[in-house]
């Protein structure tokens, strides 16, 4: 098609009819019969509840979907009247990992990379690439490495290499949950600059209702298998159909889902303490210094602070998983329960009934082939009788709602569901302690409740709770203390990125 | 903490990539038909002089060549230990034999090691994989989906360097790391695969959301040169090349090694 018929610049018009998408492989469709219209220039918010066929639908809308052997589809989906999946760079689209999108090694190629393949022409690509990085506020050089970049960086990079090719039409996927709190606002308020100046239309999937709420003039909720349950100007549909979207997951304006009970504050006995504890993930090259912090039994400790100050290698180092680089980390001797010196000494079965971890990713730590196998690993590791294993398995797969995807490969599972399995497996050891990196992170406000629920179940039954995390909501709602690192200049190589710190009771 | 990060200003960083692959090409191949010490030791006294001269002095006795320091004399040896016998014998403790010609033969080997390896990590690491990729499709013309899908590629090794250190902890938190070093090792390189494709999947799909492998013609927004300087490279690369084999033919030990 030559490329004069669709000037870049203008708005498209985006309209689904009777369409339908399944996924290769799969029995029931993705998205099935769906009608929906979009004018130019709206700007929409695309809620639904995990399984609703947002990202497919938003794929779709993208031309990623792929051919016959990839799924079928049934129906039209059209852009400016042109099958979507013809209609290659009229749509831009910024998926959620903001690692996994970055084409190239440094910023102006990543920008110009879409135009290039576009075939715009050299002289016109480097006017365009500046233009894109100005507008998304990446003040950087064309050559600064994209290796060095944020999250929040990264997130606007992508954008202002969707942007340099101009699309009528902006397809977000959920582009801010993985982003710190001020990593999400300039994100959003880059997105909504771009619409602003270029007029595009763009649609934005999003648990986070109220982040989106300021810029968009369009709320689309889908139901299961992609039924359209209401559409609308975003206060009339969300007050008349909030219930819906609350048993969908949707994070409600100012609603945290549930806010736990006060601990008893008698109960508390201390675990673990670290005193003036040095962190590094690789050693001799500290991130944090100087950290002083308790972790009590009956208490959930938060630890909160911007992207990369090392929140994740503290919480690597308080499980007992990487060597403190100095300082000193006492096990209460409930804690240690014979095991001999710090933590990171113990051996790895020790760590089972002492210490559980739930990694940020929970794909790290799944290692068997079957949801009940994973849940199997610690009770084996600790040659726990059969009928004890059983009895915890079974358990953990009620009580997590995990029952149904026993024999389901883990790999395969939900973001949600995926997190709800590792935080099980930690617990299927009965650890006194458990340390969580990003618990409730980028999750729906179902999984959040259930997660909540959970942890501060741990923390009545005595465990010593302490989780890293961005998530403000959890800090108020279910945390009773709070850890905060701050990020301090860094200019020699012998000061870390991020320093000591302030614990607080909440 | 990537393969593909952005190279420092090195010497010869702005020669198009191609050239100071090609440049390499004539000694290697000289190098590899024959095998005696005097080719390999004049190649080497060669490189040394040029790189110096060029200004790579630092990096040539930087801790980046050890390997070759290392790995060159450990190659000799074996061959000095193991190598055909011929010549008077020096020293015998069960199947080794030292002898005169396996000496020969270990010292040809080592400072042949050295003589290619040498040049190649030192120019390797004046390239920007982003400028080799220019340099493959827009001077080589090889398929630009391949070269740019093998450029994105290498910039997911660093993120697996950074998975393959999360899943040995993880491992660790698991309660299995105390035993089986061998089968752990082998659960925990098939999980680094299933991470490596799927970052890889998102990375395909983000790369074709902003179409690549659409239709149509390509266009490149840095442009691959190939002039004086390349063709510079190259000379020097063939000249060495020449002296090396001139100075064996000459000193009567050039031996073509099938002859």
């Amino acid at each position: 098609m030559p490329p004069h018929e669709a000037p870049r610049t203008r708005p498209a018009a985006i309209s689904a009819r009777g369409w339908g998408w399944r996924h290769g492989g799969r029995r029931t469709p993705a998205v099935h019969d769906l009608d929906l219209e979009i004018a130019p220039g709206e700007r929409v918010l695309l809620l639904g509840a995990s399984g609703s066929g947002k990202s497919t639908l938003l794929h779709g809308l993208a031309g990623v979907l792929g051919d016959d052997d990839d799924g079928d589809a049934t129906g039209r989906l059209l852009i400016d009247g042109r099958p979507a999946a013809a209609a290659r760079g009229r749509s831009g689209l910024v998926l959620q990992d903001p690692d996994a999108q970055v084409v190239m090694a440094r910023v102006g190629d990543d920008v110009a990379f879409g135009l290039e393949n576009l075939g715009v022409a050299r002289e016109e690509i480097w006017s365009r690439v500046d233009a894109a990085l100005d507008a998304v506020g990446l003040d950087l050089p064309r050559d600064h490495s994209t290796a060095e970049l944020s999250g929040g960086q990264r997130q606007r990079l992508a954008l202002a290499g969707v942007l340099a090719m101009r699309p009528g039409l902006i397809l977000l996927d959920e582009p801010t949950a993985n982003l710190d709190p001020a990593g999400v606002l300039e994100v959003r308020d880059a997105v909504a600059r771009v619409a602003d100046e270029s007029g595009a239309t763009f649609v934005v999937i999003e648990h986070l209702v109220s982040t989106w709420l300021p810029v968009v003039d369009r709320v689309i909720v889908l139901g299961a298998g992609g039924a359209l349950l209401a559409d609308g100007a975003p206060a009339g549909v969300l007050d008349a159909h909030a219930a819906e979207l609350r048993a969908a997951g949707v994070w409600l304006p100012s609603e945290v889902p549930w806010h736990a009970p006060a601990p008893d504050v008698a109960a508390r006995h201390p675990l673990l303490t670290a005193d003036r504890l040095d962190v590094a993930r690789v050693h001799g090259r500290p991130v944090l210094r100087g950290v002083d912090a308790q972790v009590v039994g009956g208490g959930i400790l938060a630890v909160t602070g911007p992207n990369g100050v090392g929140k994740t290698t503290l919480a690597l180092t308080l499980a007992g998983l990487l060597r403190p680089e100095a300082g000193r980390l006492i096990a209460d001797p409930e804690l240690a329960k014979g095991a001999r010196g710090e933590p990171w000494r113990w051996r790895s079965r020790e760590l089972l009934t002492r210490i559980g971890t739930v990694f940020q990713s929970p794909e790290h730590q799944f290692i068997a082939g079957t949801v009940r196998a994973e849940l199997e690993v610690g009770p084996r590791a600790l040659k726990l009788p059969p009928a004890e294993r059983d009895a915890r398995t079974d358990a953990l797969l009620q009580s997590l709602r995990l029952e149904r995807l026993a024999a389901a490969n883990p790999f395969t599972l939900s973001g949600g569901e995926k997190r709800r399995l590792s935080v099980a497996t930690a617990l299927a050891t009965r650890p006194r302690m458990l340390v969580l990196d990003e618990p409730t992170f980028g999750q729906d406000a179902n999984t959040w409740r259930e997660l909540a629920r959970l942890i501060v179940a741990l923390r009545d039954d005595g465990v010593g709770v302490v989780a890293m995390t961005h998530d403000e909501a959890f800090v108020e709602a279910v945390a009773d203390r709070r850890l905060e690192l701050h990020r301090t200049m860094v200019d020699e190589s012998d000061t870390p990125a991020g320093t000591s710190s302030v614990e607080a009771p909440r | 903490m990537s393969i593909a990060s952005v190279r420092p200003g090195l010497p010869l960083a702005a020669v198009n990539p191609v050239a100071k692959v090609a440049a390499t090409v004539p000694l290697s191949i000289v190098l590899v038909l024959t095998l005696d010490p005097v080719s390999a030791a004049v190649a080497i006294a060669c490189e040394l002089l040029v790189f110096t001269l060029v200004g790579f002095g630092p990096l040539l006795w930087s801790p980046r060549t050890l390997p070759i320091w290392i790995a060159a004399p450990l190659t000799g040896l074996s061959m000095v230990l193991y190598g055909a016998p011929s010549g008077e014998t020096y020293w015998e403790f069960g199947v080794i034999l030292v002898t005169e010609g396996s000496l020969l033969i270990g010292l040809a080997t080592m400072t042949r090691v050295i003589a290619i390896a040498l040049p190649a990590v030192v120019l390797f690491l004046t390239i920007d994989p982003t400028d080799l990729a220019d340099g493959l499709a827009q001077t080589l013309h090889l398929p630009a989906r391949f070269v740019l899908g093998a450029l994105a590629g290498l910039r997911l090794v660093g993120s697996s360097v950074d998975d393959w250190r999360t899943l040995r902890l993880a491992r660790r938190a698991r309660g299995v790391a105390d035993h089986g070093v061998v089968r752990r090792g082998l659960g925990q390189a098939f999980a680094l695969l299933v991470l490596a494709i799927r970052r890889g999947s998102t990375l395909a799909t983000a790369m074709e959301a902003r179409g690549f492998g659409a239709p149509g013609e390509r266009t490149w927004a840095r442009v691959a040169r190939f002039g004086a300087a390349e063709w510079a490279v190259i000379a020097v690369g063939c000249l060495v090349a020449a002296i090396a084999a001139t100075a064996a033919v000459l000193a009567g030990s050039w031996n073509v090694v099938w002859a």
